[in-house]
């Protein structure tokens, strides 16, 4: 390709094809709008409405600079990296972030104090917890591994992203699926399908902006300046293609008419709960596994100035992990009615997904070879390979619960909750966080961060905060479940059910309050960062260009 | 030279091919046998679709996320059973769409909880739980009982329900809002053909307010038939040993 002298110009074409597109959007709304029963689904299609008229607006008129170019400047490469959607991701990754931690520390006190339920519709735990599970996964996953994918795959393929409105319109497309997703739930919109819950018309929403994600990266790889593929785009191509599979076949549904949210599932009972755990435990494998692995090769080895432990491991982690993991849905299903071949099949394939989760680990780890010294003075890079030793422990963790021995006493109780938590707050938001530490002053181009101190404060706080999240959760966890087989010496059950919930008590308000600390640590993180983007402190401009290339 | 890893890193479309593969195998060999597989769901007698007002009813337990805290499982182990009654079957769930299993025991499991508590009991729960459960943590539904129920579409419900394969027959769709009220009182004049369609229904006025048709009728007569489907006197654990 030819060195620009400028960036691409916005073809006119593009600008008339998504103008039409999001027309038609707007008519299909007034019809739902017009025809509909649900007072909420006429609320999503007012949203719906405003949304694409606003992208209409935009194309014609805001987000093209002069002379129809998306600005940018040009990088010592010679690119024009399209960096300011990247910033945008960021942004909006902090922002969701603070909400999910917001939502899921208001459902903890529920759970300990159940008065905060107000006894309404729009406040009870029922609804608010798949707006914490989404919020989380959903909108600050899924926004931090839009945004660090983006980078990762232009710095890597010396390349700018393809297309110049599609990045734009994944962004907001994106955030488009969160507000329907999340209004959804607090009006009583889901199909009970865990970490699925959207009905039809957002998951076909999202089916669109998920295509477009899935051209937009596979056209930067296309126009690599690199002849290899680096090894994070292998993982972000993984769960993007993954995604999109596991999304289109649970979410296969038919809805009750064109203009009502209410669909029933096309599976029944038993099948329905595999493909349901198929998917739901590939979301936590691709989604909030292998992309973020993604970030852990490029963010790890660039901060640390150092190469990736070992090429071959990488290759052989890849393959395995990506094999291994999309059996192991059926140890959500250990003694149910699913027929007992496919859960000893779906534990086998648990404990061996041991194997190449610990070779990711290592491989990550181990980069630190040589520069083990840095976790002194980098706290970012500190959090990042703490981030790495907490995907290991949890890891771990799994396959283990994934025995059916372990999950006759683990299944149903908080220990669950505690393990998933080990992965998102440990190793999913930890790796973020990390990411979004080296991408505020690269992006807006300061010499470092605001404040270095203050990294080290939200990590402890956070690390503090996690181990009594998790600690209190194994406590409890386990004491549920042996409180519910406990026999007295008459043979009869020792524990009424009641009695259980009321042993959960101390523990619920533990974790609760792990869960503020960690918030609290976040919004030092946020601090920081806003510090950083403004120029304070350390954080004084690079006058000269020298990106991270 | 296809199998040097040389070939998925240089060319993006091998890598996406190689991708779909690895994935897609997993999920071929361990799901798609589910569906054809005969002893996938056992041999019982008792199961019916859901009447249409049970059908209201587990929309609002899915549309208040109840399956969040309440599972629809009995495993199979000695405390369950003896807690919560005979393991869940798999035919117990064969009309549900989707299904209900949940994976959370904040409260207890409702598989078999039809017939074990009063209408006067789910009717005060629901509306305070701690006043019948004093260390309950459960949110409290008063709602439930002022709205109206909003079976406009009831018709189209067990329609969309037959597309994807339950045994609703076209006159259980034509008559599926006369249906939903019959099952409200003995006395009205849709009883004898619904009790037809539905043999064994549970017909009554289940939120003890005759003059209202409300959500916590459709969400109580949806409890109350948990589990109660299958005669487990005539059935045979070992026939469907799997």
């Amino acid at each position: 390709m030819t060195k620009l002298s400028s960036p691409p110009a916005v073809s006119g074409l593009a600008k008339g094809l998504t103008s039409l597109c999001l027309g038609v959007g707007v008519l299909l709304a007034l019809f739902i709008v017009a025809r509909t029963t649900s007072s909420a689904m006429a609320f999503h299609g007012y949203i719906m409405i405003i949304a694409f008229t606003l992208g209409i607006v935009a194309i014609i008129n805001l987000g093209f600079g002069k002379g129809g170019h998306i600005t940018a400047e040009a990088s010592p490469a010679g690119v024009y990296y399209n960096d300011a959607v990247i910033k945008a991701g960021v942004i909006a990754s902090a922002f969701w972030g603070i909400a999910a931690f917001l939502a899921g520390i208001f459902i903890a006190w529920q759970l300990a104090f159940p008065v905060l339920d107000f006894d309404l519709p729009w406040t009870n735990f029922g609804r608010l917890r798949p707006l914490h599970t989404s919020a989380a996964i959903f909108a600050f996953g899924g926004n931090v591994l839009i945004a660090t994918s983006f980078y990762v795959v232009q710095r890597t393929c010396k390349a700018r992203l393809a297309g110049e409105i599609a990045p734009w319109f994944v962004f907001w497309g994106y955030q488009l699926f969160i507000v329907l997703a999340a209004t959804g739930y607090l009006l009583g919109i889901t199909q009970s399908k865990e970490y699925a819950e959207p009905e039809w018309y957002v998951d076909i929403w999202l089916t669109i902006v998920w295509v477009v994600y899935l051209l937009v990266f596979l056209g930067t790889l296309m126009r690599r300046k690199e002849p290899h593929i680096y090894v994070a785009n292998w993982f972000y191509l993984a769960f993007i293609i993954t995604i999109a599979m596991l999304h289109l076949i649970n979410n296969l549904a038919v809805p009750v008419s064109f203009a009502e949210p209410k669909s029933y599932s096309l599976f029944p009972g038993v099948q329905d709960a595999l493909v349901q755990w198929w998917y739901g435990h590939n979301a936590v494998g691709f989604f909030l596994t292998a992309g973020f692995l993604g970030i852990m090769y490029y963010f790890i080895p660039k901060r640390a100035e150092r190469p990736v432990y070992s090429y071959r491991l990488s290759i052989v982690h890849f393959w395995s992990l990506i094999f291994i993991y999309i059996w192991a849905g059926p140890h959500h299903l250990l003694y149910t009615a699913l027929p007992e071949w496919t859960q000893t099949l779906g534990m086998t394939f648990s404990i061996i997904l041991w194997m190449p989760s610990w070779g990711g680990m290592i491989n990550g780890l181990m980069t630190l070879s040589g520069a083990w010294d840095k976790l002194r003075t980098d706290p970012v890079l500190k959090m990042m390979m703490v981030s790495v030793a907490f995907y290991g422990m949890s890891t771990f963790e799994g396959p283990m619960m994934a025995i059916k021995a372990v999950n006759g006493l683990s299944h149903y109780t908080n220990w669950t909750i505690g393990h998933v938590h080990s992965g998102t707050l440990g190793w999913v938001s930890y790796v973020s966080f990390g990411a979004l530490y080296c991408l505020v002053p690269w992006l807006w181009k300061r010499k470092e961060l605001y404040s270095i101190k203050l990294v080290n404060i939200h990590f402890w706080i956070s690390t503090v905060g996690i181990v009594l999240y998790i600690t209190s959760m194994w406590v409890a966890g386990i004491m549920q479940g042996l409180m519910w087989r406990a026999y007295d010496s008459l043979g009869f059950l020792k524990y009424s059910f009641v009695e259980t919930v009321e042993a959960m008590h101390p523990y619920y308000i533990i974790r609760a309050t792990g869960g503020v600390l960690f918030l609290l640590g976040a919004l030092i993180m946020v601090y920081n960062l806003w510090k950083t983007a403004r120029g304070a402190g350390a954080a004084v401009p690079i006058t000269q260009a020298v990106p991270a290339e | 030279m296809l199998f040097k890893h040389e070939n998925f890193e240089k060319n993006s479309i091998f890598l996406v091919v190689g991708i779909l593969i690895v994935i897609a195998i997993g999920g071929i060999i361990e799901i798609s046998p589910l569906f054809y597989l005969q002893n996938t769901i056992e041999k019982v007698k008792g199961m019916r679709p859901y009447t249409p007002l049970e059908l209201a009813g587990r929309n609002i337990f899915i549309r208040e996320g109840c399956y969040l805290c309440h599972s629809q499982m009995i495993r199979s182990t000695r405390d369950e059973v003896e807690r919560y009654g005979h393991y869940s079957l798999a035919a117990e769930s064969m009309y549900d769409h989707p299904f209900q299993w949940g994976s959370e025991r904040t409260g207890p499991d409702l598989a078999r909880v039809g017939k074990k508590y009063s209408d006067s009991w789910h009717q005060e729960h629901m509306h305070d739980p701690r006043a019948v459960v004093p260390e309950s943590v459960m949110p409290g539904y008063p709602f439930l009982a002022k709205n109206d129920l909003d079976y406009r579409m009831i018709g189209a419900d067990l329609l969309a329900n037959q597309r994807v394969g339950v045994p609703y027959t076209d006159e259980e769709i034509k008559y599926a809002a006369a249906d939903l009220k019959a099952q409200l009182d003995e006395d009205s004049d849709g009883y004898d053909a619904f009790i037809k369609r539905y043999p064994g229904a549970q017909v009554r006025d289940f939120d003890g307010n005759p003059k209202k048709i409300s959500e916590l009728d459709a969400v109580i007569a949806y409890l109350q038939m948990l589990g109660t489907l299958v005669d487990f006197s005539i059935y045979n654990d070992a026939e469907n040993d799997r």
